[in-house]
């Protein structure tokens, strides 16, 4: 794991001693709200529906035991004791108080943590694979070079005020686990033909109210390139997004209105620039960067097998555990969607226990997915039955990844003051419907996800089955999408067509998993499915 | 009727305008603020009594008040999927 320097202490400090004197002035009358909201919001502190809602940045994904454990410390100390853990990797708090929030930035300070750069238009916490550096088949860890994109992105004085907000990932194999081509910046980490290493770029993807796959805009850029490639998409963006329409600000539709080509062309002359100004560091500094994620000291002597004579623990097993690149090891996923559940929330104590089983099984590290699961990225396979005990006593081992019980929810109108309708009770309602083990396992990978409007947080756009929440005057209602994906064979997905109730949109979800049973060949996905089938039978199901 | 809420400037609790310079966290107690709406906003947030402060359509119900938008009525009632961290489980979130 990273270490702050003097350097990044002393910033993080200096903003909470900032903030403090902000709060304090604010409180005191001293600004107004127009003035102060600036200012809060570039502290992660929203005021939501019912509350401030404080959103905590987790730089790539990755948790010390000693950092999740002062999640749980905050939630229990400032909060009502659970938190929210986000599509992007962040976690966010939903009861603060304005006069508590300097004392948790302080609280967050102690373990390297905090809340800037977690809202505004500026970039945003960089995304990663939640098997980093535990995967086999990655280019290289690409923690190393999310880190030092977060150096180069901190305070950095030129695009703290874009035309809008700006998400980058960092993945390193082809195996897409982080929705990487649906951020403004993709970055895959890939080897050349010669061996060396450089990153696969792909600009202007998002979601939103008009969702967009990033298109290659580079094949190859050499790893001593990539910070002055990125420079040169941000620098273009800067100066030709859009900032007369809130709307069409992202630079997806730059992208988009311009062409690819074009966009790409103007990056190239300015990298041809910004080239020349030596942006990016000496390897000496990525290397001192990469000594922080040098793989842990694995026992040499663990065994490869693992006992599955539990019937309960070989579900769990078969659906939760991932392959590691080293044979002794695994990567074990801890679901938080039991039944009936709210996707994402953890509660204090099991924020604690994950620290605890962190530090004891996973060499003191988790990771946040962006499909708000919590993974412990280097578990002993011996130990894997010992942990799951845990798991399971403290609710926290539901067996269902990428299932249809897996499903992403974003706060919905329960929390949220954009919302138009909510998408936690309908989460709940289908992971109900779907409770039976066997019958989620029977429908194999089927990755759903809700968002409450159309700014699309819960990446309904990218579900294998998507659901948004609109407003019919008035009333809560759902559209229903087929054909998404996030992953490496990324689509957006369709409406169906008219929207449904809240009950309606249960009902039709199991219509269209029983067409996808009846018409499947052998090893399709509902997805497959649905591409080689097209929307016609199914919408003949939900509407004939 | 048009009742007033905010959020309490100290701690964001959702606050509703119960007249004069009275807020209440409870729906029930919000008064109709009529063609004054606006200025009484304007006062309160100046005395920091509310924060984020704004006028809500409402119709009076054998409940009281009841917010014409889901919304307000979400947020009188609390998470409805948090019953323990509700403050009012009985306002009715879908319309009658
Ligand atoms: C305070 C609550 C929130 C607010 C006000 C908010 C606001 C927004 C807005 C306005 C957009 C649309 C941006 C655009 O299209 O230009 C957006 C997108 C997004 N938000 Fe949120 N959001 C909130 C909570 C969340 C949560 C809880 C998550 C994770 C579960 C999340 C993750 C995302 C993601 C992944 C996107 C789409 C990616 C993209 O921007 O292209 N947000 N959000
Ligand atoms: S998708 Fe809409 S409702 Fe859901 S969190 Fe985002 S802004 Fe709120």
């Amino acid at each position: 794991m990273y270490q702050y320097d003097k350097y990044d202490q002393s910033l993080v400090d200096s903003r909470v001693a900032e903030f403090r004197d902000q709060c304090e002035r604010r409180i005191a009358g001293e600004m107004t709200e127009d003035q102060f909201k600036p200012l809060r919001l570039q502290n992660g502190l929203y005021l939501q529906l019912h509350a401030y809602m404080l959103r905590v940045a987790i730089p790539y994904g990755t948790l010390s035991g000693d950092q999740m454990r002062m999640l749980a410390t905050i939630a229990r100390k400032y909060d009502r004791d659970y938190g929210h853990f986000t599509t992007r990797q962040n976690i966010q708090y939903n009861w603060i108080k304005l006069e508590d929030a300097a004392d948790i930035l302080q609280d967050l300070s102690t373990v390297e943590m905090h809340a800037i750069q977690t809202s505004g238009n500026c970039i945003r916490n960089i995304s990663s694979d939640q098997y980093a550096g535990a995967s086999a088949e990655e280019a290289a860890d690409p923690r190393p070079w999310a880190e030092l994109l977060r150096q180069w992105s901190s305070f950095h004085p030129e695009f703290a005020h874009l035309p809008r907000k700006f998400k980058i990932c960092v993945i390193a194999s082809d195996t897409d686990r982080a929705a990487m081509r649906l951020h403004d910046i993709g970055i895959q980490l890939v080897e050349n033909d010669a061996g060396e290493l450089g990153a696969r770029f792909y600009v202007g993807g998002g979601m939103g109210r008009t969702p967009m796959i990033a298109p290659l805009i580079r094949e190859f850029v050499s790893a001593d390139d990539l910070i002055s490639y990125c420079e040169a998409c941000l620098r273009v963006y800067n100066r030709y997004g859009r900032r007369d329409n809130k709307y069409k600000a992202r630079i997806k539709i730059l992208v988009h209105e311009i062409g690819a080509e074009e966009y790409k062309r103007q990056v190239e002359e300015e990298f041809a620039h910004i080239k020349t100004l030596n942006l990016d560091p000496p390897r000496a500094e990525l290397e001192r960067i990469s000594e922080f994620f040098a793989p842990p000291a694995f026992d040499a002597e663990a065994p490869t097998e693992v006992d599955l004579s539990d019937p309960d623990f070989r579900i769990w097993h078969d659906q939760n555990v991932a392959e590691h690149k080293n044979p002794a090891y695994a990567i074990a996923t801890i679901s938080l969607k039991p039944v009936g559940g709210i996707p994402g929330d953890a509660t204090a104590d099991q924020m604690d226990l994950m620290a605890d089983l962190a530090k004891q099984y996973s060499f003191d590290e988790c990771r946040v997915t962006h499909s708000q699961n919590i993974v412990l990225p280097h578990v002993r396979k011996a130990d894997l039955y010992a942990l799951w005990q845990k798991l399971d006593e403290a609710g926290l081992a539901p067996a269902n990844l990428d299932l249809i019980g897996d499903m992403i929810a974003c706060p919905g109108l329960d929390y949220c003051s954009l919302a138009n309708a909510r998408s936690i009770p309908l989460a709940q309602k289908i992971s109900q419907r779907f409770a039976d083990q066997q019958r989620q396992k029977e429908l194999g990978e089927l990755k759903l996800k809700i968002s409450g409007c159309i700014n699309a947080c819960g990446h309904h756009h990218a579900g294998h089955i998507g659901i948004l929440g609109v407003d019919r005057k008035g009333v809560e209602n759902y559209q229903l999408l087929f054909g998404g994906s996030g992953a490496e064979d990324v689509s957006l997905a369709k409406i169906t067509g008219p929207g449904f109730t809240e009950d309606g949109v249960v009902d039709a979800i199991e219509k269209a998993t029983d067409l996808y049973l009846a018409q499947r060949e052998e090893g399709e996905r509902f997805v497959d499915t649905y591409r080689r089938i097209g929307m016609e039978p199914f919408k003949e199901a939900l509407y004939g | 009727m048009i009742i007033l809420t905010g959020n309490d400037l100290k701690t964001g609790d959702v606050i509703w305008w119960a007249g004069e310079t009275n807020w209440s966290r409870h729906l029930s107690d919000a008064v109709d603020a009529g063609e004054e709406a606006d200025a009484v906003l304007q006062r309160e947030d100046a005395a920091r009594r509310v924060n984020a402060g704004y006028s809500v359509e409402a119709e009076q119900t054998e409940r009281g008040p009841m917010p014409l938008h889901i919304k307000d009525r979400v947020r009188a009632s609390g998470p409805t999927v948090r019953q323990d961290l509700a403050i009012d489980t009985n306002i009715p979130i879908e319309k009658a």
